[in-house]
Formats: structure tokens, sequence, C-alpha cells
């Protein structure tokens, strides 16, 4: 085949290489060196360059170089008069004969001249400059013609969407991070405010003290037994913490009634589910449900809770979540009219009612959250902590628990065993 | 042909022989250029790169080959291009790669 045929082959399928580098590389690296290799090699030039521009240091970083010696700067700074400038030349290569006025020229002259860079072409994408290719002498020893100019600048101008990509991505990688962290400090905000409600809440009640943070620890131990993802285990806790947020409403002297309140205290007491709906639903909660576990979380599986008497499936699972954990915190803490009762007492209750009041899984799952802290099996010590280690380590917890499953599992329900 | 990725490289004496295979013509043909660097600087004052091999060379070949002339530039070792077929040949001669290595048609 005639030579200048071979070449023009040659050159034309480094242009077409090239575009398939850069479009089709994930490694950047990897991108610009293969991309470097390509753009020497269609012309054979012996030396050259390419650097990434970075607009806020104002700093050339070269990314691959040939033949340019150990002593050529890895990193140059650009003024901003010639950042001006290479926008102004656009795509076209720069003869460095013709650059002496740049002050980048002026300051790296020696490294430039001494290792023969003839030509110098700015990468712009989108009127941004983006980086610079230089580019020594080719191994014919011609200059370059400006058919070869037409294509080192074509390959030039694809590097420079591959640097523009990157750019992107880059940047596209810092707003997600960003994000991340904005939505983070969301999230702790979120919880310091639940918790300082809770408290509130609390607060009120003397009888009952640290009662909504202890119904949020539990329900948060139910969902984690239950095997529930993270986010799902802190939207429960939540729901868990703000269930009685309606009580903030409710006359301190009714809820601190040493006695058993009369039926109109009682009516107003058991408006504080829906209270507490009214005060949670304009709230935009990272978590979905949680005004619906406020609601719900005096109803019973066999229609007899309130306010809406709703039964078993038409109950929100996190309400009954809520509920067994408000239930279970009822029976193991002492009230005003009424002493704190015994494990073993607990056990039997929940046994009891579970498919009456409380869905046979979850106390299952609670059941089992207990055994596995008392056998070992995890490394928290949440209900020690909750409950005091006498109360849970009192004799018989364990096989009354085993008791409890077993009883669950023979049956598939604790119903048949309640309501016999 | 070689199949593996390593460069093919052996050194008799005063002279490194390399064999350019197909991953010349890849990102992986880095390796020819820093095997040669290294060999140089051991104190081969001769490369001999054989095309016994490649049927082709792409640019990234040629880029590849022009920096083994570059590490023998810098210490005044002469690079030998061997069993080219007659179409590399002629593509050295048009881009001036004969200009700065011997070549030796097959
Ligand atoms: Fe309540
Ligand atoms: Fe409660």
């Amino acid at each position: 085949m005639p030579q200048s045929e071979q070449k023009l082959i040659h050159t034309f399928s480094a242009l077409a290489d090239i575009g398939q580098e850069v479009a089709h590389k994930y490694n950047f690296h990897e991108m610009i060196r293969t991309s470097f290799h390509l753009l020497l090699g269609s012309l054979a030039i012996m030396r050259g360059g390419i650097a990434r521009y970075s607009r806020f240091g104002h700093e050339l970083n070269f990314l691959a170089v040939r033949g340019l010696g150990d002593d050529f700067p890895v990193s140059a700074s650009i003024d901003p008069a010639d950042e001006r400038e290479f926008l102004t030349a656009g795509m076209s290569a720069i003869e460095v004969s013709q650059a002496k006025m740049l002050i980048f020229f002026q300051r790296y002259q020696p490294f430039v001249e001494k290792k023969g860079i003839e030509l110098i072409i700015p990468m712009i994408v989108h009127d941004e400059l983006v980086g610079l290719v230089m580019l020594g002498e080719k191994a014919s020893g011609e200059p370059f013609n400006s058919a070869d100019r037409a294509i080192v600048q074509a390959m030039a101008r694809h590097i420079g969407v591959g640097i523009y990509q990157r750019n992107l991505l880059a940047e596209l990688e810092r707003k997600a991070e960003q994000n991340r962290r904005l939505y983070e400090e969301m999230r702790l905000t979120y919880a310091d405010t639940v918790k300082s409600f809770a408290a509130a809440i609390d607060y009120k009640d003397k009888y009952t003290e640290g009662h909504s943070v202890r119904v949020g620890k539990y329900s948060e131990l139910i969902a984690k037994s239950l095997g529930w993802s993270e986010e799902r285990v802190e939207g429960v806790a939540v729901a868990g913490y703000l269930h009685d947020v309606g009580k903030l409403t409710v006359e301190k002297r009714i809820i601190n009634s040493p006695t058993r309140i009369n039926a109109k205290e009682s009516a107003e007491l058991s408006k504080h589910p829906v209270v507490g709906y009214d005060i949670l639903l304009p709230i935009h909660h990272p978590y979905t449900d949680v005004p619906l576990a406020a609601k719900y979380h005096h109803e019973r599986l066999d229609g007899r809770g309130y306010p809406d008497g709703l039964r078993d499936d038409q109950i929100p699972y996190i309400a009954k979540i809520v509920n067994l954990a408000d239930s279970f915190d009822a029976m193991t803490t002492n009230r005003p009219y009424k002493a704190r009762r015994p494990a073993h007492e607990v056990i039997e209750d929940l046994q009891r009612n579970s498919g009456k009041q409380f869905a046979p899984e979850l106390v299952t799952a609670l059941c089992e959250g207990m055994l596995d802290e008392l056998e070992g099996g995890s490394e928290d010590k949440s209900f020690r902590r909750l409950l005091g280690r006498e109360y849970m380590e009192a004799e018989g917890i364990i096989p009354m628990l085993r008791n409890a499953l077993n009883g669950i599992n023979a049956t598939g329900s604790l119903t048949l065993i309640a309501s016999e | 042909m070689s199949i593996t990725q390593e460069a093919d490289i052996r050194r008799e004496g005063e002279t490194a022989v390399v064999y350019a295979n197909e991953y010349l013509n890849k990102i992986t043909g880095e390796k020819i250029e820093r095997e040669c660097r290294d060999k140089i600087a051991a104190g081969c004052s001769r490369l001999l790169v054989s095309f016994r091999d490649t049927e082709i060379v792409n640019s990234i070949g040629i880029s590849i080959l022009l920096g083994v002339i570059d590490a023998a530039s810098g210490a005044n070792a002469e690079v030998v291009f061997t069993d080219v077929n007659p179409d590399t040949a002629h593509l050295f001669e048009t881009l001036g790669l004969s200009r700065h290595a011997r070549i030796v048609t097959a």
C-alpha cells in the first residue's frame, strides 16, 4: 500500500481508538495513559505531556509525560490572564514560538525550550479550560503541518471531554457526600428533638418517669429481634419515644393521680392517642407511620382497644409493636396504684394475651430478644439495663422464656393456648 | 506467540532482546518500556526488539517503541528492530522511527 495511505490509516485508527477509549474506559488514569500513547503514537511524537487544570488552584497537574526528563515540574501554576488567553485560543494548537507573551511560558520557558516542546493545545470543554496538551518534535524531524495539527487537536478534544466527564463525576461525588453529611446531621437533630420530646412527656408524669424512653428502647429491641433493617429499627424506636406525646395536653393532675381515676378523667386521658396523632401528623418525619403508631398504640388484636376498636390486620404493624412495648413497660415498672410485677408473671401475661391483645410473632420476638441476651447470644445488655440485673436474672426465667417460645413453635401461634 | 502478559525479554551479554508480541499494542506494552529502561540501567548498550510474532503495530505500539528509543538515547544505547515485516517497516519509515532505530526486515 502507498506510504501516505498507510500513514493516514494509522493516524485515523488512533483517532477512532481514542474516541472509544474516552467513551468506554471506566478507569480514568488508564484512559489518560492509553489516550496519551495513542496521541503520541499517531504521529510518532517523541515527547509531550497531558495536564489537567484545576480552576480553584489555577494549577496544572501533569497526568502523563514522556521524554520530558525527571526535572520537569509535575505541577505548574497558571495565571488568570493565561487562562483567558487559552480560552481565546480555543482548541487551536499554539506554536511555542507564538506563546512567548504568556506569563506561563515566561515562567516555564527553560523547561519548555530545553525539552523541545513545539505545540501547546488548550483543552476547552463548554467554555472551560480543563487542561493542556504539550507536544514535542516528531520522530521524523518534520515540523507539524496543518493536517497534523488538525489531528492532534481532534485527539486533544477527546481527551478534554474525558477530563471534563471526570470533573463532573468528582463534583457529583462531592455533592453526594455533602448531602449525605447534611442528611446525617438532620437525622441527628431529629433524633435529639425526639428525645427531648420524650423527656418532656415523661417529665409531666412523675410516676412513670422514663416511660417514653423505655418504650422507645423496647420497640427498638423488638424490631431488632425481628431482624429489621437499621433504618426501620430507628423508625420504630422514634414511634416508641413519641407514642404518648398526646399526654402533653392532658391535665397533669389526671396523669399524676395516685388513685384510680374516675370515668370523666379516664375519658380525658383516652384522648391522648388521637391528640398525639394530630400533633405528629404535620411534622415531616424521616420514617413513615410515626403518627399512626401514636394513634393506635392502645388498640388490641381482639378489637377491644381504643380509639377506634380496630381488629388485628386493621391495626398498623408499627402500632402493634409500640403497644407491646408500652404494655411490657407498664407491667415491669411501679405504678401509683400497682406495684411492678415479677418477671414470671409478666411472661405468663404475655402468653395469655398473645393473640388477644398482642401479635403472637411480636411476643415471640420480645421473648427471643430477652433469651438471646440472657444466654449470651448477643453482646447487647439493654434488657438488663432497662429492667435491672436482678429482675432479668431471676430464677427460672430462662426455662419460662423457652417454654413460651416452644408454645408458639408447637402451635404456630399462642392464640390457641391463650383462648383455652 | 506468547500468551503471557509479562514482557518477553532476555539478556545476552551487552544486548537485551525483547519480543514485542501482540501486547505491544495495548497499555500492557508499557512493561516493555519499563524492562528496557531496567536493562539499560543494568548496563546493556544494545536493545534488540524482535517483531517475529508481531503482525501490525498500532499507535500505542509506536508510542511504546518511542519510549524504548527515549530510554536508549539517554544512555547512548543502540536500538535495533528485527524481523520487521515489510508493512511495518514502511510505517516505521514514514513515521520517522527509522531515524532513531536500525530496522532489519524479516
Ligand atoms: Fe399511651
Ligand atoms: Fe404509654
